[in-house]
């Protein structure tokens, strides 16, 4: 986990919530205004987000009394107007923020304020947030620490570290010139700092389906929060590459601060991002912030602040002086949400041969039951560690921390992948000189020649063949029609490869599904509808039914492999009908009706039925497949054995190398797979070619022209199915250039790949002619024209006959 | 100024913490990697290693704890990393005397921690679950002990403590009486010594209802069923990326059994409610796996692990080129062996040396290299028309477990296929991998027993263990469950299929098997099989070479290349149906094995006809089995 990007964290800042009525109520109900503060001390870390952190309390002190939702009603406000009143030497605090705040002339701040709704002071944060460890100012009352305030600076870090010996460094009632304790990074400076971002920053980067209906001239968090005013959403989320654009010193001091008193593992106590998959997550735990005592003489109430997870007990009652009379009412406690979740790395960010490590993450308030187990996510937090203690008596430690996040902030990549495609999620993260790998590559004349032999090496020639995968791999360009009621576009190649059994077609399979990210390898023999689609089951924790989704599902952008797809039931292939055109999957199961993405591309290899390949069937007669199927099928490839001398030269030669050449030698000879997977998932995700007008032209002759070949001979050699292919084709060819532009040269090739493949499995042994019409009617013209031929002479020579009584022959001819 | 011997073995928390402390003036100074070059270069010396406990032959309870010991082990799983106290500082409370400690290589540190001291420095380490390597036959446990023992023998110079003398004694137990080695001692014995002899007696019998009553509640999470021995926390502090799981080792550590370890989860229940919540959120189930009683599983804190390119005692345990002396002073005899040891498997099966020849080259095979997703050099054999009469497998079975350093015998009858598991499986909760059988170190020999299937249906858990054996075979991989994705974990698995019929498997070949003796003779022919005891010595030539021909290095020349391509050429003319691509790859597999099997380390005329001969016999076998036998594909 320690190694986890920290490049793009995205942190949440938290607005103080309304206190709604449900939350005041029940004795789970948090306090949300003061939470896990307590909970704070315990973490080594003197924390993090000193620019939010110190003016907040002050804010909110002023904006209580606007609340109109807090009333008599609401205990916990009430009782912190109380005490607020009750400290008195806290009262300098408020003033100075105050102005600070609004100093730079911002209207909307100024018309959020007076708005009746708890809306969004833009400085406001919710004391809750596990990322504040500040204490509002005014509650310190009663703890055992209260000698040390005085300075509202002071109260932050006796909380993160119980020693108060420590250097102080603040300066007190100044509220200009407060530093954080412990470093000299002044508390004014930031605020004005971050405010400044706030208001001012314009993200140049926006695209626009991010922040739809956003001005992207205007400043962006300024919007935000307006629209956050209305929401009334309590969280503001602010992407901290935006405040490293704006301001490289404001994030510096965002992420790292602080690193006082101890030397830690880099990360600890910063805040990170790291990504990873949810694996379970803990019920809900009341966690005690304040424990409500009762005196059972004179029922004088007190509270006492949980410390380090204790109570301190009260012994005696202040009121009445006796001894031992105070007893927890436990439904006047406060108390927060807590959760545990715990996540463990991305199976893709593995270094091979090793396990997956976990962390605990820790997600308080809000944040709990925002993510469910199985979900991928970006968690942004702060890294804790914590000693443990053997126990309380003995006074030797364990010596080994305990650590966790405490996060601020969830999101889920994998979230919009049921309506759209994620971006993020696809977008690896390349550096500088990885990109610079990948245009150098792909400016290399020859780059497609590259890469077609880089693909399985082990796999002796069959060039088209690889160059079709390799198109696959990088799929067309998708479009969306659903606006004109046609729906997406599919822009997934799929493949069919037949041949003889042993040509390597499985292990052509294994690369594939080895090479992309999002794979799935299926056998046809082993797997059924329901493992291709879905299925319902029981999850045996919650007892609910849950959707478990099969190899094409979860192929969602990615390639599904299935071998032995002539082995696979009727029932089953029917399924792919619909996903191999419409790209998606409709259930209707259990009562579950729905409709899921399965925009995956199919690779499917089929042996022939009579176990060798017969050259004097066509393709359909040899594999046994319903035409409807096969003409979903872009490519189909024939693996033959080609059978000449020159060939089994070079195959044999290639084999024998293969057995004894070093591992350097054929890395030099061929591309690095993970420079292919990387080139992949570039082009894939920043290459979005459009066809050019020339493009278009060399499209439509080429469709054209195939029409043409068939009309001659009074038969139909193409649909529009295959134009639509020859545009994939020759998108994806564009995307291995790295071109946005499809060129004519795409389409030469695209129609020349596609001539091959139909060379090898539309060609009529009868004829030799190419006839697209065995694949897509499942007869050849010449086979049709036979059939109505014998008819004729049939009917022909029982019309001659005369009057014979022979009514068995022409039914048969029939 | 050295340490001596003793010092560093009993006591190697003494010699890094004057490192530690000598490094305290000087910053820079590197102590931590002086230290664990110090260790290195001791075991280095001739011997040195032998003098080290090994976990594996000595009960726990006989070692110091705080020692040097040495394990030789899998690695079954990985735990996170985890922070500790590299540095920190501890308050005298009547003095307030401060002291800074080393918290390196221990699980517990002194009393009265300043957790507040700004000399505290945290490091990061990474536990690894290991267990003893998963389906080691007893001759290389038994071999390894012997070895070891004989060289303990100075430990008489320990001071005579009551702990030491204990397991002194034990020494000097296993140094007589090596085979008895678990039984309680009976031997004469000094009146003096006597007390402790019944001491170490008491503790004998103690011992193992102790370890049944805890692994009772316990699971060790063993890769393959019925396995003992004990299973360790190993902490790596430095470079553990380099460790893979599944990996073999010798880890050389400190023993730490700090009872205050286990104590843990005893004192959390009744003292949780003053305790820290947040430490108490582990649930029950991965407390009890990942901190275990010590008294059970041990922690060890590595100082130098040596990673093993086999577990094979009779040969010295370093790289190849190490070895290259030891090489080729054996090479010129491994031809007449291979004669031996043929000659004995082909009485073994039944007279027919064809597949006993094939046998051999099995045996040998080794995942070398992988080309893309293809392993070169896997040689998995399916010997069909084994008899099912008189348990002849198990006969088959018991033989090759006596020749090769670890083997496991899995018989594919219905009840196991659908009860066992066989792939590994994350369990989240106590957030280990739990084991399956297939989950097995390099160059174990996988003996799938086919003749026990009987008809019925698999279920789903059956199904998918046979797509798991299928997987392995013929891509050398598992793919381990990880509940919400799969992991490929690439292996390197001898699997031997042994059935009547063809297998339903997939193979890289097949042989059938042609008995020379009939049916009413076999019973007597396989007890006679048995009364046929190979001298130890035999045995173990066979075994040196077995591990011997793996480990050879091979290439081909050029001039070797041309040739077998205008084979393969000609070949294909005559009958291009009769060799395919896959076929070649096979005879070049054959052509291999059948060098390294003769000791040659590269490839010549001679064995390329050999290896094609061969291949053209047991496929004419092949198709004379198919005229017989109308139904098999």
């Amino acid at each position: 986990m320690d190694s986890a990007g920290k490049s793009s964290p995205i942190l949440g800042c938290y607005w103080s919530k309304v206190p709604r009525e449900n939350n005041v109520t029940g004795s789970f109900a948090p306090d949300l205004q003061q939470l896990v503060r307590t909970h704070k001390r315990r973490y080594l870390g003197n924390n993090v987000f000193p620019n939010i952190d110190s003016r907040w309390p002050q804010t909110r002190t002023e904006l209580q009394p606007s609340h109109p939702s807090e009333g008599p009603t609401s205990p916990p406000s009430q009782r912190r107007k109380g005490q607020d009143s009750s400290n008195g030497d806290l009262m300098p605090m408020p003033t100075s923020p105050a102005t600070d705040m609004l100093s730079p002339a911002a209207p909307q701040d100024t018309s959020l304020f007076s708005s009746p709704r708890p809306s969004v002071p833009p400085n406001e944060v919710d004391m809750s947030s596990p990322l504040m460890y500040g204490t509002p100012s005014s509650r310190v009352e009663g703890t055992p620490r209260s000698g040390v305030r005085g300075t509202p600076a002071r109260q932050r870090p006796d909380l993160g570290s119980p020693s108060t010996d420590g250097a102080v460094a603040s300066e007190p009632n100044a509220g200009q010139r407060l530093v954080i304790w412990g470093t000299d990074v002044n508390v004014g400076t930031c605020k004005e700092k971050f405010q400044r971002f706030l208001q001012r920053f314009i993200d140049p980067t926006s695209k626009e389906d991010e922040n739809a209906g956003l001005d992207l001239n205007e400043p962006l968090y300024m919007q935000k929060l307006e629209e956050i005013s209305v929401v009334g959403d309590p969280v503001l989320s602010v992407n901290c590459l935006h405040v490293q654009s704006f301001d490289a010193e404001l994030y510096r001091q965002l992420i790292c601060y602080p690193q006082l008193l101890r030397r830690l593992p880099t990360d600890i106590d910063q805040l990170i991002t790291i990504s990873g998959m949810v694996i379970r997550t803990s019920q809900l735990i009341p966690e005690m912030q304040e424990a409500f005592f009762q005196c059972q003489v004179c029922a004088y109430s007190t509270r006492v602040e949980v410390d380090r997870g204790r109570i301190a007990e009260p012994a005696v009652c202040r009121h009445c002086n006796t001894t031992h009379s105070l007893a927890l009412v436990h439904n006047r406690s406060v108390f927060s949400d807590k959760q545990m979740i715990k996540i463990q790395e991305s199976p893709e960010d593995m270094p091979a041969g090793q396990t997956p490590h976990t962390t605990v993450v820790y997600g308080h308030n809000d944040l709990v039951d925002k993510v469910q187990p199985g979900d991928r996510i970006n968690i942004t937090g702060i890294y804790r560690a914590v000693p443990m203690r053997v126990s309380p008596i003995q006074s030797s430690v364990k010596s080994v921390y305990k650590t966790h996040i405490d996060a601020i902030h969830f999101r889920k990549t994998d979230e919009k992948r049921l309506h759209g495609l994620d971006e993020d999620a696809e977008q690896k993260l390349f550096t500088e000189d990885r990109v610079q790998t990948l245009k150098e590559l792909a400016a290399k004349p020859d780059v497609y020649e590259r890469l077609s032999s880089a693909l399985a090496p082990s796999i002796y020639e069959h060039e088209d063949i690889k160059k079709g995968i390799l198109l696959q791999l990088f799929g067309g360009s998708r479009k969306d029609f659903s606006q004109t009621g046609r729906g997406n576009f599919r822009a997934e190649v799929n493949i069919l490869l037949c041949g003889d059994p042993g040509t390597s077609k499985s292990q052509l399979l294994q690369y594939v599904f080895n090479l992309v990210p999002r794979g799935q390898y299926t056998s046809g023999k082993g797997s059924s509808a329901v493992g291709l689609t879905a299925y319902v089951m029981k999850d045996p924790e919650t007892r609910q039914l849950v959707l478990q989704t099969g190899a094409l599902v979860l192929s969602d952008n990615g390639i599904c492999c299935i071998d032995e797809f002539d082995k696979m039931s009727d029932s089953t292939r029917s399924v792919l009908h619909e996903v191999m055109e419409q790209q998606t999957l409709s259930i209707a199961k259990a009562g579950i009706i729905c409709q899921l993405n399965a925009r995956t591309a199919v690779l499917a290899a089929a042996n022939p039925i009579e176990s060798q390949w017969n050259p004097k069937k066509t393709t359909i007669e040899n594999i046994q497949l319903p035409h409807t199927l096969l003409s979903r099928f872009d490519l189909i490839f024939l693996m033959l054995d080609p059978q000449d001398e020159a060939y089994d030269r070079r195959l044999a030669h290639h084999l024998v190398s293969l057995y004894y050449q070093s591992e350097e030698q054929m890395e030099e000879e061929f591309l690095d797979m993970a420079v292919l997977r990387d080139y992949i998932a570039y082009a894939r995700t920043y290459i979005n070619p459009r066809l050019s007008e020339e493009a278009s032209q060399a499209l439509i002759e080429a469709y054209v022209d195939m029409r043409k070949i068939g009309s001659g001979r009074g038969m139909v050699s193409a649909y529009p199915r295959q134009l639509e292919s020859l545009i994939r084709l020759a998108e994806a060819h564009a995307k291995v250039r790295f071109s946005e532009k499809v060129e004519t040269i795409d389409v030469e090739e695209a129609k020349r790949l596609h001539r091959e493949a139909l060379k090898q499995s539309a060609t009529d042994p009868r004829t030799g002619f190419v006839d697209i019409s065995i694949l897509t009617t499942g007869m050849s013209a010449t086979a049709r024209k036979r059939k109505e031929e014998v008819a004729q002479a049939l009917k022909k020579l029982i019309q001659a006959k005369g009057k014979t009584p022979c009514h068995e022959i022409p039914a048969a001819a029939r | 100024m050295m340490p001596s011997t003793h010092d560093w073995i009993n006591c190697p928390l003494g010699v890094v913490e004057g490192m530690f402390a000598a490094s305290q003036n000087n910053p820079n100074s590197g102590w931590e990697a002086k230290a664990v070059e110090f260790f290195k270069n001791q075991l280095k010396e001739k011997d040195a290693h032998t003098w080290v406990p090994s976990l594996n032959d000595v009960p726990l309870h006989y070692l110091k704890p705080n020692s040097l010991v040495k394990f030789r082990c899998f690695i079954q799983d990985m735990f996170d990393p985890e922070f500790f106290m590299g540095v920190y500082e501890t308050v005298d409370p009547s003095t307030k005397a401060k002291v800074l400690r080393c918290g390196k290589y221990k699980d517990v540190t002194e009393c009265g921690v300043d957790f507040n001291s700004s000399n505290t420095v945290t490091a990061e380490r990474q536990t690894f679950y290991c267990v003893p390597i998963p389906g080691e036959n007893p001759w290389v446990k038994e071999s390894y002990a012997s070895t070891s023992q004989a060289r303990v023998v100075p430990s008489t110079s320990y001071a005579p403590t009551r702990q030491k003398r204990s397991y002194e004694e034990d020494d000097d137990d296993m140094d007589t009486q090596p085979q008895k080695q678990r039984e309680p001692h009976a031997g004469p014995q000094s009146p003096t010594e006597h007390h402790g002899n019944g001491d170490c007696k008491r503790q004998e019998t103690e011992a193992p209802s102790n370890q049944t009553a805890s692994a009772s509640h316990l699971d060790l999470n063993f890769p393959l069923p019925g396995e003992k021995g004990p299973s360790c926390l190993v902490k790596v502090y430095e470079d553990w990326e380099s460790f893979k799981l599944n990996d073999l080792l010798e880890v050389y550590g400190i023993l730490s059994v700090n009872p205050a370890l286990s104590a843990l989860a005893d004192e959390k229940d009744t003292s949780s409610s003053i305790q820290d919540p947040t430490e108490c959120m582990e649930t029950a189930e991965e407390q009890r796996v990942h901190s275990p009683p010590a008294s059970l599983v041990p922690r060890l804190h590595m100082l130098y692990a040596r990673p093993l390119p086999h577990n094979n005692p009779l040969l010295p345990c370093t790289t190849v080129e190490d070895n290259s002396a030891f090489l080729s002073s054996s090479l010129s005899e491994m031809a007449s062996v291979r004669a031996e040891l043929l000659a004995y498997f082909t009485h073994i099966l039944l007279g027919d040396a064809l597949a006993a020849e094939y046998l051999i080259l099995h045996l040998i095979s080794n995942v070398y290299t992988r080309r893309d997703v293809l392993p070169l050099g896997k040689f998995t054999l399916n010997l069909s028309g084994c008899p099912t009469a008189a348990s002849y497998t198990e006969r088959f079975y018991q033989i090759i477990q006596q020749l090769v350093p670890s083997s496991y015998y899995l018989g594919m009858s219905l009840q196991n296929m659908n009860q066992m598991r066989l792939v590994p499986k994350k369990d989240y909760v106590a957030n280990r991998l739990v084991s399956g059988a297939l989950q097995l170190a390099r160059n174990t020999s996988l003996f799938l027993d086919e003749t026990q299937l009987e008809q019925g249906q698999l279920d789903t858990t059956g199904v998918r263990n046979v797509t798991a054996l299928g997987n392995l075979i013929s891509w050398q991989k598992v793919d381990y469950d990880f509940n919400y994705h799969q992991m490929e974990f690439p292996c390197n698995i001898n699997v031997l299929i042994v059935s009547e019929g063809r297998s339903l498997l997939p193979s890289d070949c097949q042989i059938h098997l042609q008995s020379q003796v009939t049916a009413p003779q076999l019973e007597e022919y396989l007890s006679s099989i048995h009364m046929h005891p190979q001298s130890s010595s035999q045995l173990n030539k066979f075994r040196i070479y077995l591990c011997m021909a793996r480990q050879l290095d091979y290439n081909i020349s050029d001039e070797m290349t041309k040739s077998v391509e205008e084979d393969f050429v000609d070949m294909r003319k005559d009958d291009p149906q009769s060799v395919s691509a896959e076929d070649l790859h096979r005879m070049l597999v054959v052509a291999r094995l059948l060098s390294l099997s003769l000791g040659q380390t590269s490839l010549s005329r001679d064995s390329w006809l050999r290896a094609k001969h061969i291949d053209m016999l047991r496929r004419s076998r092949m198709e004379q089995h198919k005229c017989v036998n109308g139904n098999e594909p």
